[in-house]
C-alpha cells in the first residue's frame, strides 16, 4: 500500500493553494494537538500533520516534494521538536488554559445578548421549543419587555405580545430573525433575533439533523432477525432487525432523522434486553437453552 | 398590548455584511476566522461569501468566547472544537445515565 502524501496528511489536493493549506494544517493541528486529542494516534498524527506543513507551506521544499525524481524522505524531519505549530504567545500556556476552563460556566449563561448592537439596535434571545416543532412546525407566542422613557424622563416597561413561526426543519441552535421586532431607535428599528434549542426528550436525542435513540430488543427478536414497527416522531416506521444483532449495533435509518433539507437519519442503537424469569415456563425455556446450545460468552477469556 | 404576527424568518445563509450585523463585529473578525478555519464559507472573495448553517451558529459562539472570555482567534478556533467534544461527552453521558 502506498504511504500517504503530505497532501493526504494535510486532506488537500495536490494543486492546493498556499492559505487552504495554511487553513488544512490549523484544523488539524488544533484537531490532534496532544492536549486536547484523545488516544496514542493523536500524537503521531500531530507530527505528521505538522511534518507536512513543513514541506508544504515552503514553495522551495513544496517544489522539491512535488518532483517526480526520488527525493529526500522530508517526513523524517526533525524540526518538530522545537514545539507545537502554534507560535502565537500564550496559546501553549497551561495557566491561561486553566483560566479558559474555569471561566468556562460563565460563559453559558450569557443567553442573551440584549443591547449589545448600539448601530442597529438589534436584539438577541433564546427560545426553548419542544423537538415536535421541527417535525411539524410550530407557533409560538412570546412576550416582550419594552423599555419607554416617558415625557418626564421616566423609564416605564411594557409588554408586547408577539407570535413567532418555528419553520419546519429547524435545528438546535439555529436562528430566526423578526425584521423590526428589536429596539426602536430614534433612526432606525432593529431586528430580534431567536436562537433556537429543544426541549430534552425523553426517548430522541437529536445532533445536528440526525435523530438517536435507545431501541429495546428482546434476544429472540435481536438473535432471528424479526420484524418490529418502530415509533418515530414522525410516525410509526416497519424495522428488520438484521439476525443475529448484537447488543448496542447501530441500525441507521436514511432520512427519517429530522426534517431538514436533506433530510437527516435515524439512528436505533439495539439494547437486548433479558426478560426476567417469572414462570416455571420461562425458566424451562432458559434451562433448554442452557442444554441444548455451547454458547459461551467468555470463552476469549479462558473462562 | 399589541399583538402581532412577526414575520419569522429562518437564518440559514447570511452574506459577509448579514453576518458582521449579526455577531455585530467588523469585517476584518470575519475574515480572521475564516483564515483560522473555524468558518467556512462558500464563495472566494469576502464580497462573494455566504455562510450557511452551523457556519452562523458557530460565529455566534465565536463572538460570545470573544467577548465573554477574551480569547483570541487561536482560543477561539480550539475551544469550539473542545466545545462540541464536550457536548459528544455529555450526550454519551445522559444515555449511559438513561438505562
Amino acid at each position: 500500500m502506498a504511504q500517504a502524501t503530505h497532501y493526504d496528511t494535510l486532506g488537500v489536493s495536490r494543486t492546493a493553494s498556499n492559505d487552504e493549506i495554511k487553513r488544512a494544517f490549523r484544523k488539524l493541528a488544533r484537531k490532534y494537538h496532544p492536549d486536547v486529542a484523545k488516544g496514542p494516534e493523536a500524537e503521531a498524527t500531530f507530527k505528521k500533520v505538522n511534518e507536512a506543513y513543513d514541506v508544504l507551506k515552503d514553495p522551495e521544499k513544496r517544489a522539491a516534494y512535488d518532483a517526480p525524481e526520488p527525493q529526500p524522505d522530508f517526513s523524517s524531519s526533525p524540526n518538530w521538536e522545537g514545539g507545537f505549530g502554534f507560535s502565537h504567545p500564550g496559546a501553549g500556556d497551561m495557566r491561561d488554559f486553566e483560566e479558559i476552563l474555569r471561566n468556562f460556566q460563565g460563559a453559558r449563561r450569557h443567553t442573551s445578548d440584549a443591547g449589545n448592537n448600539r448601530r442597529f439596535s438589534d436584539q438577541h434571545a433564546r427560545i426553548n421549543v419542544p423537538l415536535d416543532a421541527a417535525y411539524t412546525g410550530a407557533t409560538r407566542k412570546l412576550t416582550l419587555q419594552v423599555p419607554h422613557i416617558t415625557q418626564n424622563g421616566e423609564v416605564v416597561i411594557t409588554e408586547r405580545d408577539i407570535e413567532v413561526r418555528i419553520p419546519k426543519g429547524i435545528l438546535e441552535g439555529q436562528n430566526i430573525r423578526l425584521r423590526g421586532e428589536g429596539i426602536k431607535a430614534s433612526d432606525a428599528i432593529g431586528d430580534l433575533y431567536l436562537e433556537v434549542h429543544f426541549e430534552p426528550h425523553p426517548v430522541y436525542r437529536p445532533e445536528g439533523r440526525d435523530l438517536y435513540l435507545e431501541l429495546p430488543v428482546t434476544p429472540w427478536e435481536a438473535a432471528l432477525g424479526h420484524k418490529i414497527v418502530l415509533p418515530t416522531p414522525d410516525g410509526k416506521v416497519d424495522l428488520k432487525i438484521p439476525k443475529n444483532a448484537r447488543n448496542g449495533q447501530k441500525l441507521r435509518l436514511k432520512g427519517k432523522g429530522l426534517p431538514s433539507s436533506p433530510p437527516g437519519d435515524l439512528y436505533a442503537k439495539l439494547l437486548i434486553v433479558n426478560p426476567p424469569v417469572v414462570s416455571k415456563k420461562e425458566a424451562e425455556l432458559y434451562e433448554a437453552m442452557a442444554q441444548e446450545t455451547a454458547f459461551n460468552p467468555r470463552r476469549a477469556m479462558g473462562g | 398590548m399589541k399583538k402581532a404576527r412577526a414575520n419569522s424568518e429562518l437564518l440559514d445563509c447570511l452574506t459577509s455584511v448579514e453576518l458582521c450585523r449579526f455577531c455585530n463585529v467588523n469585517e476584518a473578525w470575519v475574515i480572521e476566522l475564516v483564515e483560522h478555519g473555524v468558518l467556512d464559507p462558500r464563495g472566494n472573495s469576502f464580497e462573494e461569501w455566504n455562510f450557511y448553517g452551523v457556519n452562523i451558529v458557530r460565529a455566534k459562539k465565536a463572538r460570545r468566547l470573544q467577548r465573554d472570555l477574551g480569547l483570541n482567534t487561536p482560543g477561539i478556533a480550539m475551544v469550539l472544537d473542545l466545545l462540541e467534544e464536550r457536548e459528544e461527552l455529555l450526550r454519551e453521558l445522559m444515555k449511559a445515565e438513561a438505562v
